[in-house]
């Protein structure tokens, strides 16, 4: 067995990426004048640093595992979706109208499951639309998911700006406030909500229905050569809808968390790029769910010190974003060197004479 | 143009050289593919190189045009060493190769692909020149191609004699071909070859081809070489040589093609029914219509045409990979949509050429690509759950039922050689019990004769047990070796149909021309 070279490979490039990322990161810290040792520094004591500042990276981490789940899903059929921000903003719309419209006539883990309900199937059918458009209409599903963000907060914006609008959110147009009893509480002994335990779920979930189920078994075919899989009958359509539906909901149980969790209404806070983040995270960890788990704590410590690098360095809040486009750039760039780098290569099957003569296909047969 | 006066051969040869290769040995890491290889051809001779796929051949010609170096061993030109470490520099000393497919642009005329493969930069073309060139050219060559057609529009037979046409046209005076008429109708093959053997007898050229088909090689060549395992098999004078003798030298031991056993099958039924079928091609055109077609259970129905008469998306329509635009398919007396459920209620399986683009998933192990047909009953699954344990299982049966050659079940099943990858399909869609329609297409092309027997032997199995085969193919010989009726697709139309039997190869040859 040689996959661990294999295994090996994807470990040392994911984090080596992150890793030049930071260096490149310090650079640019130096140019603009602050001590690259410093921010590293700060950014690992406001990320990791003590049990307090890690719960703030945890807060941060549930809805970057969800909606990398979002892009992770059907990259294992061959689609690249990055409508994550979107289905998350639909998601978190359709939990608040749930939670607002239920109010206290239930118990509040009824509106809960119900807000939850909500946001999985608003964002899981956001992304399904794309799904569709792509099998059926041949639409590229990149450009459509990503149209689809554009959609969905800009309706985010007209409803929270007009129809749903509390008056006396003044200088930040929002929702109604959810009632307090119906806001999901934090894990006992801490200040993480429950939304980590949804996150990790979902990944373990994933993980397993992808790698241990016959439904995974026929995504990962289909993606993996659609010409195969249908010659062995495999619905390709049903499974392009179902996979983004449920790559959706992820992100769209994200936007609940966020409503529901920590910001207690529905505002433009919901769209601060646990979107985008989550495209990041996916592609970091190869699209393999209980990767994204690791990748989405890292992810989410490098924004949880943003605040301390704005008060402690006075550098700009939006530095930490410059850190994460770098970051995304370096990931992307190291996926073009899987396969190039000698160590990590497996061996070649060499076929050696002692095979019985006549046995055929010593050499690989090419044909165009 | 000084760019094009480098490309011309240094030695301006008005007959071809000697070329000899001696010792030649060739490792790829611990594989070697050639070792100690020596021989000569003749200047003016027809010689023919034969082997299985992987004795050695195409490494063998690829050092000798340089794209590959030889781990020791010399190529010898009239006798003197020759330092060839490029295509480049082989085309200095005259040999030119041709290659198994087409290398011209398909958009751009002949005129265009003939000053094309000569053009080495510079900037401007004059037309006028070359297009007088050109003429004065091709009206002394051995084969006529019209040069303002556009490739595209040319039949298989013509786009060969231009890939041939080009090497003469660059001085070559040494043709190397790499299995030429693999893509022609016997017909086209006769021709090609007959006037290449005129410029060979007028001692114009000197071909080296490589063959897998006796045929050819003992109406045009003079002489074989024969490679086995890398190594120097046998050589000698077509004349003095029977086919079985050269089999023999190939496979190192005398061998003949096993015999075809076919049992009568007394209540056939229809298994697969196409009723006025039409499909279309990726662009949009009419590629078949309105086919019908019967096939009975115990019956190997054998479809012969030129590729890209139909054949593909007739093939591909009945496997599941492309919609119908018109027509229906039955199957046991029922509809057939090619649906999962479908496929496993009649039990239809499918061969299709090209197995690692058309039925494997590369990256996917050899195992799970085994359950492609399996994964989702049990024993491989448990309602939703895979039982990966089962499917390993089934495995490790099936690869050495079939002798698959894989490190292990977990090897993804692009790392296997091409001849494994179809042995890992046909365990798949031959080993289940109740196979009652089986769709194979060109199952054994590009394959060695030890493969493609095997292969014939399990569809002829399957077929005296009663499974109903429709086999599409290229290779007339293979169809009137296996099949019990034989079809010939032309423009998307059955232009001839016949009992095996009573076949007439000359009727066959009409139809496939579209006559």
């Amino acid at each position: 067995m040689q996959t661990w070279r294999r295994t090996l490979e994807s470990l040392c490039l994911s984090f080596g990426a992150i890793l030049v990322g930071l260096l490149l990161f310090g650079l640019f810290c130096a140019m603009v004048g602050a001590n690259p040792l410093e921010v590293y520094g700060l950014i690992w004591k406001a990320a990791f640093g003590s049990a307090s500042t890690f719960q703030n990276t945890l807060i941060r981490a549930s809805p970057l595992m969800l909606s990398a789940l979002c892009t992770a899903l059907p990259a294992r059929l061959g689609l690249v979706i990055i409508g994550n921000e979107g289905a998350l903003v639909m998601g978190g719309l359709a939990a608040i109208s749930i939670g607002l419209a239920i109010g206290t006539a239930l118990p509040p883990i009824l509106v809960q499951t119900a807000m939850a309900i909500a946001g999985l199937v608003a964002g899981g059918l956001w992304i399904a639309a794309a799904g569709a458009l792509r099998h059926y209409r041949a639409v590229n599903e990149t450009i459509s998911s990503l149209l689809l963000n554009y959609i969905a907060i800009a309706l985010l914006n007209h409803l929270v700006g007009g129809p749903m609008r509390d008056p006396s959110s003044l200088n930040k147009p929002s929702t109604f406030p959810l009632a307090e009893v119906n806001m999901l509480g934090d894990i006992p002994g801490t200040r993480v909500h429950w939304g980590l335990v949804y996150g990790l779920v979902a990944c373990l979930i994933t993980y397993f229905l992808m790698q241990r189920t016959t439904f995974g078994f026929a995504a990962r075919t289909a993606g993996g050569n659609v010409r195969a899989a249908r010659i062995a009958g495999l619905p390709v359509g049903k499974l392009t809808v179902i996979i983004c539906f449920l790559a959706g909901s992820c992100a769209g149980l994200a936007g609940m968390v966020e409503v529901a969790a920590v910001q207690g209404t529905a505002n433009e806070s919901l769209n601060v790029g646990y979107g985008y983040g989550g495209i990041l995270v996916a592609f970091a960890a190869r699209h393999n769910p209980l990767a994204a788990v690791l990748i989405s704590l890292l992810v989410g410590g490098i924004l949880a010190s943003g605040g301390i690098l704005q008060r402690s360095l006075n550098l700009p809040d939006a530095t930490v974003l410059v850190f994460q486009g770098l970051v995304f750039l370096v990931v992307l760039y190291s996926d073009s060197l899987y396969g190039k780098i000698r160590f990590f290569k497996e061996k070649p099957i060499i076929t050696t004479s002692a095979s019985p003569p006549s046995s055929p296909g010593e050499e690989p047969v090419v044909t165009v | 143009m000084t760019t094009v006066s480098s490309l011309t051969p240094a030695l301006h040869l008005d007959h071809p050289p000697d070329l000899q290769v001696n010792g030649m040995t060739k490792r790829f890491g611990s594989l070697v593919a050639l070792e100690n290889l020596s021989m000569r051809l003749k200047p003016g001779s027809f010689h023919a190189l034969l082997g299985e796929n992987g004795a050695g051949k195409s490494t063998l010609v690829k050092c000798v045009m340089g794209f590959y170096q030889p781990t020791a061993g010399e190529v010898l030109i009239d006798g003197h060493s020759a330092q060839i470490s490029n295509p480049r520099d082989a085309h200095r000393y005259g040999i030119g190769m041709v290659y198994q497919h087409f290398t011209s642009v398909p958009a751009m005329t002949v005129a265009e692909n003939l000053v094309l493969s000569r053009f080495g930069g510079g900037g401007v073309i004059n037309w006028k020149a070359e297009l007088e060139e050109l003429q004065a050219f091709m009206s002394s060559s051995p084969f006529q191609v019209p040069l303002e057609t556009p490739i595209a529009q040319l039949a298989a037979g013509q786009k060969q004699k231009l890939e041939i046409l080009k090497q003469i046209y660059l001085h070559s005076r040494i043709l190397i071909l790499d299995e030429p008429t693999s893509v022609l109708t016997p017909a086209e093959a006769d021709e090609v070859l007959g006037l290449l053997r005129q410029q060979v007898s007028a001692g114009e050229l000197s071909v080296l081809m490589i063959s897998h088909k006796f045929r050819e090689v003992t109406a045009f060549a003079d002489e074989i070489t024969v490679l086995r395992k890398g190594k120097f098999a046998g050589s000698g004078q077509v004349s003095q040589l029977t086919v079985a003798d050269m089999a023999e030298m190939m496979m190192g031991e005398q061998k003949t093609p096993t015999p075809v056993q076919k049992n009568s099958q007394p209540n056939a039924v229809p298994v697969l029914e196409v009723r006025q079928l039409s499909a279309q091609k990726d662009n949009g055109t009419a590629a078949v219509s309105g086919l019908d077609l019967t096939v009975y259970s115990g019956e190997i129905v054998g479809i012969a045409g030129i590729s890209g008469n139909g054949q593909r998306e007739l093939v591909e329509v009945l496997a599941g990979q492309r919609v119908a635009s018109a027509g229906e398919v039955w199957v046991n007396g029922e509809q057939y949509n090619a649906t999962r459920a479908e496929m496993y209620r009649h039990q239809v399986f499918s061969l299709p050429e090209e197995p690692l683009r058309n039925a494997c998933v590369g990256h996917m192990s050899v195992a799970e690509n085994m359950a492609l047909r399996t994964f989702d009953r049990p024993p491989q699954a448990k309602g939703i759950l895979l039982i990966l344990q089962a499917i390993r299982q089934t495995a490790v049966g099936l690869i050495s039922q079939f002798s698959v050659k894989t490190p292990s079940p977990e090897t993804p099943v692009q790392n296997l050689s091409g001849g494994n990858v179809q042995r890992a399909v046909l365990a798949r869609e031959l080993s289940a019990e109740q196979i009652k329609l089986l769709i194979a297409a060109n199952p054994c092309f590009g394959l060695d004769f030890a493969a493609v027997d095997f292969i014939h032997t399990q569809i002829l199995n399957a077929r005296n047990r009663g499974v109903a085969v429709l086999l599409v193919s290229e290779d007339l010989d293979e169809l009137l070796k296996l099949s019990d009726r034989l079809i010939v697709i032309s423009g998307g139309q059955f232009t001839y149909q016949s009992p095996t039997a009573t076949a007439e190869y000359t009727a066959i040859g009409h139809a496939m021309a579209g006559h």
